[in-house]
């Protein structure tokens, strides 16, 4: 790819830790890539896969999923099913064969916009080394248009 | 999806130059107008400020005159203006849900810092609205009545106003204190800084009127172990832990103490410098006057023999028999007043704390100056008898310092003022201060300070690099050298004193973070909880109806720590004076015609919200219980259960808004 691949990431927060996370990154005035677009839901354990499976399908080129830490879920432990969630999404994307480091998993309690910041310019970074997600183009017929490989990413 | 669209209005806020000075506000309305015409946008305007009541107006007036259904306002994050707009659109006669805030300060103009990408990144979030708001629903809030009952955790001067202001108020509270007695680290001081007032004098009114109020119940020796619930009906279980004494019986005479045989080093109350029987009240004042027997260190639990209190008991209210007591309790709103642990000397080794024997921690001090304390009130080096004749008085040990807090704990200078005070009027020995930086900021502080640095005592401003007995000549035999910098001379220092006090600064409690759990808040990265707004919210947590007051959300003084009792108590009474509470209608609910019984939600809530209906086959969610968190939402397979404000029509129609043009 060119140095100009700019990745779109989506991220999914809770509303009780890793929404407010951010809010304290804005007003402590940390920078961070714009490349992220954040979702609030009310807890991780909202996250639907198939919101994942959405936004990679609608042109997201990485998903970001944030929630409290371990034993602080707001709704007790809500955030170990999202947990489990993303140990399954990864599979299944591997399975579909796209790149299972395009989805993560961070925990960021409110006061962490610090961690926040970091996490998510990190993250931007590791995307843009994989480069942009390429679905296959699928036909009428359920067959791949194109015969090259499908989810070869080139450097 | 082909259902008409709403109307829909955005309207973009400069904050000021808060927003528009990092994105292109013009071209964000322009592009929401054109680009988002076909989704449903009718109007589109921009506001220097739209929290304003002329930005309100703006608001209000559109839906009236142009008909809106839905509205965006795209400013700062919801947690602060979410209930400024969805109140406004009520007002023009929308239901208040079916508008939506998009952060673009907190999220976009405070965090980028390149003004094209933050304005495209602008039109994203606001196209992520204006396609969820489409599918936003009318709710109406949840009612539910409020428990005029409150809890207080911790009998500290803290929860001791909070309890107080609540019961004049003529409202019950239950006051549950870990200790033996209520009246926390205040009831350990001997003089209080800035006025020298005596702790006891001020504090001992305050624990007896809530000692024997008739609208608290006090439930010292006790802890709470487990909280369910919500705002208005929590239910709490309180652990009565065996006293092994009869409170119906006591009289509080103290002949069981002054029988019991067994001393044991009070490591709590006397800070380890004075001991304790094994049956006690920890001091003189202690409310209740109940004692406690120390069932670990007991002879008759150790050998079965003793029993010398039950002998001597007069009203026969020894009961070595008694258990650990459970009570449950329901209460509407709860304080959180749990205090602090003092900064634990020994982790600073080059301090010699518990290595050097004349070297004190500031507790320890408050307890020797104490009247009442181990020494009667004399300030004496480690073997009891020998009167300092120089005194170093170290601060911010602990505190202000990477390796172990960053904070400052904002009391020790008054307090190590306030030593330096006592030390030469019971003395006369020379005192040193070792200060960073001197912060004496309340009513009466600086003034405070002023008159010890009359007084005669020596300030070295810098931070003390070790405290050493490795004598360097004759004059400094048997001293306990403190080496410094002086960085006022720039000149290193070594100062021969025969006592060394150590400021030690404050820590959250230690089991902080678990109590946090148990009541479903957090702690900051320091390990205090976290209040709503530092500093317009600074009683109230996330958890609605859960309150903190005093040191338990910082370091804090006594007087800190009265206002933010009472200010917990004011927000208690507002709540339980308005009879009921609103919740959020976000609730998850099951369309039964959809429910194929598969039961796979039945275990995942954890407010046990979700029951299966055995005779027709489906699932139901109590809305009561149900908190809204939407886990059963994300696993039905059926996708039978539909979470309100957080809809999958919602999402998606969101994730697709963001990412229009990618």
């Amino acid at each position: 790819m060119t140095d100009s691949f700019e990745p779109v990431i989506v991220g999914f927060t809770c509303n009780w830790c890793s929404y407010r996370a951010a809010d304290a990154a804005g007003t402590a005035r940390m920078k961070y890539a714009p490349n992220v677009r954040l979702i609030r839901l009310m807890c991780s354990g909202r996250l639907d896969p198939t919101f994942v499976m959405k936004a990679l399908a609608s042109g997201a080129d990485g998903v970001l999923i944030t929630g409290c830490h371990p034993g602080d879920c707001h709704y007790i432990d809500q955030n170990y099913k999202a947990l489990r969630r993303f140990l399954l999404l990864r599979r299944t994307l591997k399975g579909l064969g796209v790149e299972p480091e395009r989805i993560k998993l961070v925990w960021a309690s409110a006061a962490e916009g610090l961690k926040l910041t970091n996490e998510i310019n990190a993250f931007v970074e590791e995307i843009r080394a994989l480069g942009p997600l390429h679905w296959p183009k699928w036909d009428s017929n359920g067959h791949t248009a194109e015969k090259q490989p499908i989810l070869e990413v080139t450097a | 999806m082909s259902e008409k669209k709403p109307k829909i209005g955005v309207y973009v806020c400069h904050c000021g130059s808060n927003i528009a000075g990092m994105v292109d506000v013009e071209a964000v309305r322009d592009w929401a107008q054109a680009a988002l015409g076909q989704d449903g946008v009718v109007v589109s305007r921009d506001y220097k400020f739209m929290c304003s009541s002329l930005g309100q107006e703006l608001i209000e007036k559109d839906i009236q005159e142009l008909g809106l259904e839905r509205v965006v306002v795209a400013a700062c994050s919801p947690h602060l203006h979410e209930k400024t707009f969805r109140t406004a659109s009520e007002r023009a006669g929308l239901n208040p849900y079916l508008t939506e805030l998009v952060s673009i300060r907190e999220q976009v103009s405070w965090v980028h810092t390149d003004k094209q990408v933050a304005t495209e990144k602008s039109k994203a979030l606001v196209s992520g609205a204006v396609h969820r708001v489409a599918y936003n629903t009318e709710l109406q809030p949840l009612k539910v009545p409020i428990n005029p009952n409150t809890l207080v955790v911790g009998g500290g001067i803290a929860g001791i106003q909070a309890a107080l202001e609540i019961a004049n108020a003529g409202f019950h509270v239950y006051l549950v204190e870990r200790e033996p007695s209520i009246g926390g680290h205040m009831a350990q001081f001997d003089k209080t800084f800035p006025t020298l007032d005596c702790s006891a004098c001020i504090l001992t009114p305050r624990m007896v009127e809530a000692g024997t109020h008739p609208n608290i119940t006090l439930l010292t020796w006790s802890e709470v172990i487990s909280v369910s619930g919500y705002v208005g009906n929590f239910n709490v279980t309180i652990k009565k832990k065996a006293r092994y004494v009869n409170e119906e019986l006591c009289t509080g005479c103290g002949i069981c103490v002054e029988k019991c045989p067994q001393k044991v080093i009070d490591d709590v109350y006397e800070a380890g410098l004075g001991y304790r029987k094994v049956i006690y009240t920890p001091f003189a004042q202690a409310v209740p006057k109940y004692p406690v027997l120390d069932r670990p260190n007991c002879t008759f639990f150790k050998n079965g023999k003793c029993k010398a209190c039950e002998k001597f008991c007069p009203t026969n209210a020894i009961d070595f028999t008694q258990e650990d007591q459970y009570l449950n309790v329901e209460v509407g709103n709860i304080i959180l007043a749990t205090g602090y642990d003092l900064f634990d000397a020994r982790r600073v080794t080059n301090y010699g704390y518990g290595r050097l024997p004349n070297v004190f921690t500031s507790l320890e001090f408050e307890r020797m100056s104490n009247a009442a304390g181990p020494t009667g009130g004399e300030i004496t080096l480690r073997d009891g008898k020998t009167k300092p004749e120089t005194v170093g008085i170290i601060h911010c040990v602990g505190s202000r310092d990477k390796n172990f807090n960053n904070y400052c704990s904002s009391i020790c200078c008054m307090q190590s003022l306030k030593f330096a005070h006592l030390v030469k009027e019971r003395t006369g020995a020379t005192v040193y201060e070792f200060y960073i930086d001197m912060r004496t900021p309340m009513k009466a502080y600086d003034e405070f300070y002023q008159r010890v640095l009359e007084e005669g005592t020596l300030f070295v401003r810098g931070k003390v690099a070790e405290v050493t007995n490795a004598t360097h000549g004759p004059h400094e035999k048997g001293k306990l050298i403190i080496q410094v910098e002086d960085t006022l001379v720039g000149k290193q220092r070594r100062i021969p004193v025969d006592m060394v006090i150590l400021s030690v600064g404050m820590e959250p409690r230690h089991d902080a973070k678990q109590v946090g759990q148990m009541f479903g808040i957090s702690c900051s990265s320091d390990g205090w909880y976290i209040e709503r707004h530092p500093k317009l919210d600074p009683v109230t947590t996330m958890t609605e109806g859960i309150l903190i007051a005093g040191c338990a959300s910082g370091p804090k003084d006594i007087p800190a720590s009265v206002a933010q009792g009472a200010a917990a108590a004011a927000r208690v009474l507002d709540k339980i004076l308005q009879k009921e509470v609103e919740l959020e209608p976000i609730r998850a609910t099951v369309d039964e015609s959809k429910c194929s019984g598969c039961r796979i939600c039945n275990n995942l809530c954890p407010f046990n919200a979700i029951s299966f209906l055995d005779d027709v086959g489906v699932t139901r969610i109590n809305p009561a219980l149900c908190q809204g968190c939407g886990t059963c939402v994300a696993a039905c397979p059926a996708g039978a259960i539909s979470g309100t404000g957080f809809s999958n029509e919602q999402i998606f129609a969101q994730i697709e808004g963001l990412l229009m043009g990618v």
